[in-house]
């Protein structure tokens, strides 16, 4: 009876439909949040999200298709922020809180005055996964496989850029396309994570993930893949709970993303006391085989 | 970056003019030939523009106005441009990044190490070899956040050597090194010049690096004095290399 119980939103055509969404973007969102966490651009997320709900706000009054008015205003808003870092020596976080918000309250202005809007542009605040349209799915599917390709054939050059961008660009890497792309990439991800998490929402998404996985491991591709599977888990059971606790969905995923966290920062804290403690026992007794000159904190 | 013809400097500056704003420029009129093989240290103080002009030299920064130009040179089968290493000050670097010395290293060939995001077998082999040669092999699997002042360096130096460059620029490279762990490090590039790596230096110390190079650039947005130690640091020009009275 209990598993029956257990196993009872699977019986739902519509939430099938939702979890395997959720996972898609939950994963892709742990991935690229590496390069965001790691670039120290926490905030582009946030900031993106919120510039390309006023994108989708246009878009959808003056008749074009919601994703391409949705990419073409992210990635301007991607261009923009870069620009005015390069030419004005105004900090990044500084040309993402204005460039951005402009364009979420640009959004938030032409939704409340535009009168019947053909799209639930709540669900874009604030995530609703029975938004979720078959064309969305195909589009989502779609997003992710461009953005698994991109990491995996551009890692050499990211990898390069966040880590030591003006050695990178000694060495022909062309930086500036790579931060073209990779603004194309968060935008397109942003885009495809609308619906199920909502822009308020999705900068938690993108970053909980990386920022636990980097807690958990020094190893830059073991934390590629950590923080992919903390997406995964974070946004299966968000949805999974959401369906019990008739919840939005977009919300209870964030929570998720905040819980993991929590349990990730008193593991590591506890690990950090057992080996504080394993190693006052031991510090006089190990063989050190270090290098010369290498430091080691006991 | 452009090519010059075939001469015996590797390196030749023209009237180099840049700055970050428009009224005030930080290399004010640099003219500078570049012999191939030399080792040439540039000594100035912090702000004097060292680093910019070893940016401009490798192409991070474009000058306002006059040529950098490297000499193309011929070899058995064809004709060759130079080959740029290049290592940046170290402070610049984010030393919590969660990258192994290995890595690092390989971004020297990043393009030269197949498409897939691994790290190729042959490409390894390679690293492992240069890692042998500055005497780091046993750190290549550590994170570079466990590293100290001296390893950080030669991670730093075998990144810049690792696709056999016929020219090395190093952004104060000894910064911040006791003097044991200089002079180790002086000895290094001094054995990779012998082999006839040019090589290109800015330093803010003296005694401990200047005086021990074969050739010293005075530097101070534009060139105060350049030649041998003994002759040019003479106490005139390290007073107006260094803004003092």
């Amino acid at each position: 009876m209990a598993i029956d119980f257990l196993f009872q939103p699977f019986q739902y055509e519509f939430f099938i439909h939702a979890i395997i969404v959720s996972i898609i973007i939950g994963g892709i969102c742990g991935l690229l949040g590496v390069y965001i966490v790691l670039r120290g651009m926490s905030y582009i997320g946030h900031g993106m999200s919120h510039a390309i709900f006023g994108g989708a706000v246009i878009s959808n009054i003056v008749g074009i298709g919601f994703y391409i008015g949705a990419a073409v205003w992210g990635i301007l808003s991607g261009l923009l922020i870069t620009e005015i870092n390069k030419r004005y020596k105004i900090k990044n976080d500084a040309a993402i809180g204005v460039v951005t918000t402009a364009g979420f309250a640009l959004g938030v202005f032409l939704m409340s005055t535009n009168q019947a809007p053909s799209r639930n542009f709540e669900a874009l605040l604030f995530g609703n996964i029975l938004a979720v349209t078959d064309l969305d799915f195909i589009i989502i599917s779609i997003i992710s496989v461009i953005t698994i390709s991109f990491i995996f054939f551009f890692q050499k050059k990211l990898l390069f850029t966040i880590f030591d961008r003006e050695t990178a660009k000694v060495y022909g890497v062309n930086t500036g396309r790579i931060d073209l792309l990779f603004s194309f990439i968060l935008a397109i991800v942003v885009i495809a994570a609308m619906n199920s998490i909502g822009v308020t929402l999705l900068a938690a998404a993108i970053i909980a993930p990386a920022i636990s996985a980097r807690l958990l491991t020094n190893n830059f591709f073991k934390m590629l893949i950590i923080s992919t599977i903390i997406g995964i888990i974070n946004s299966f059971f968000g949805m999974y709970s959401s369906f019990f606790l008739d919840s939005p969905s977009g919300a209870t995923i964030v929570l998720f993303g905040t819980g993991s966290f929590i349990l990730v920062i008193i593991y590591s804290q506890l690990k950090k006391f057992h080996h504080m403690h394993f190693h006052a026992d031991r510090k006089h007794s190990h063989i050190h085989t270090h290098s010369e000159e290498h430091r080691h904190e006991h | 970056m452009m090519y010059m013809k075939s001469s015996e400097n590797i390196l030749s500056l023209k009237n180099i003019l840049f700055g970050y704003d428009y009224h005030s420029p930080v290399i004010d009129g640099v003219t500078l030939d570049v012999a191939k093989g030399s080792f040439i240290g540039i000594l100035g103080p912090s702000g004097s523009g060292k680093s910019t002009l070893l940016k401009l030299i490798v192409g991070i920064h474009n000058p306002w106005s006059g040529q950098i130009l490297f000499s193309k040179y011929e070899t058995d089968k064809n004709i060759k441009y130079p080959i740029i290493g290049y290592s940046p000050q170290v402070d610049v670097i984010d030393w919590s990044f969660p990258i192994t010395v290995r890595e690092v290293v390989s971004m020297g060939i990043w393009n030269k190490s197949g498409f897939f995001p691994w790290i190729t077998k042959s490409s390894r082999t390679k690293i492992d070899v240069i890692l042998k040669n500055l005497g780091i092999y046993g750190l290549a699997d550590h994170q570079i956040k466990q590293l100290s002042g001296g390893e950080q360096k030669r991670v730093f130096l075998a990144r810049a050597l690792i696709h056999d460059p016929d020219i090395v620029i190093l952004d104060e490279p000894t910064a911040g090194l006791d003097n044991m762990n200089k002079n180790k490090f002086l000895q290094l590039l001094i054995n990779l010049n012998l082999r006839g790596i040019t090589i290109i230096l800015s330093t803010h110390d003296i005694d401990g690096i200047a005086k021990k190079l074969p050739w010293v650039i005075c530097f101070n947005k534009s060139i105060i004095s350049q030649g041998s130690p003994s002759t040019t640091l003479s106490e005139s020009a390290i007073y107006r290399t260094y803004n003092l009275k």
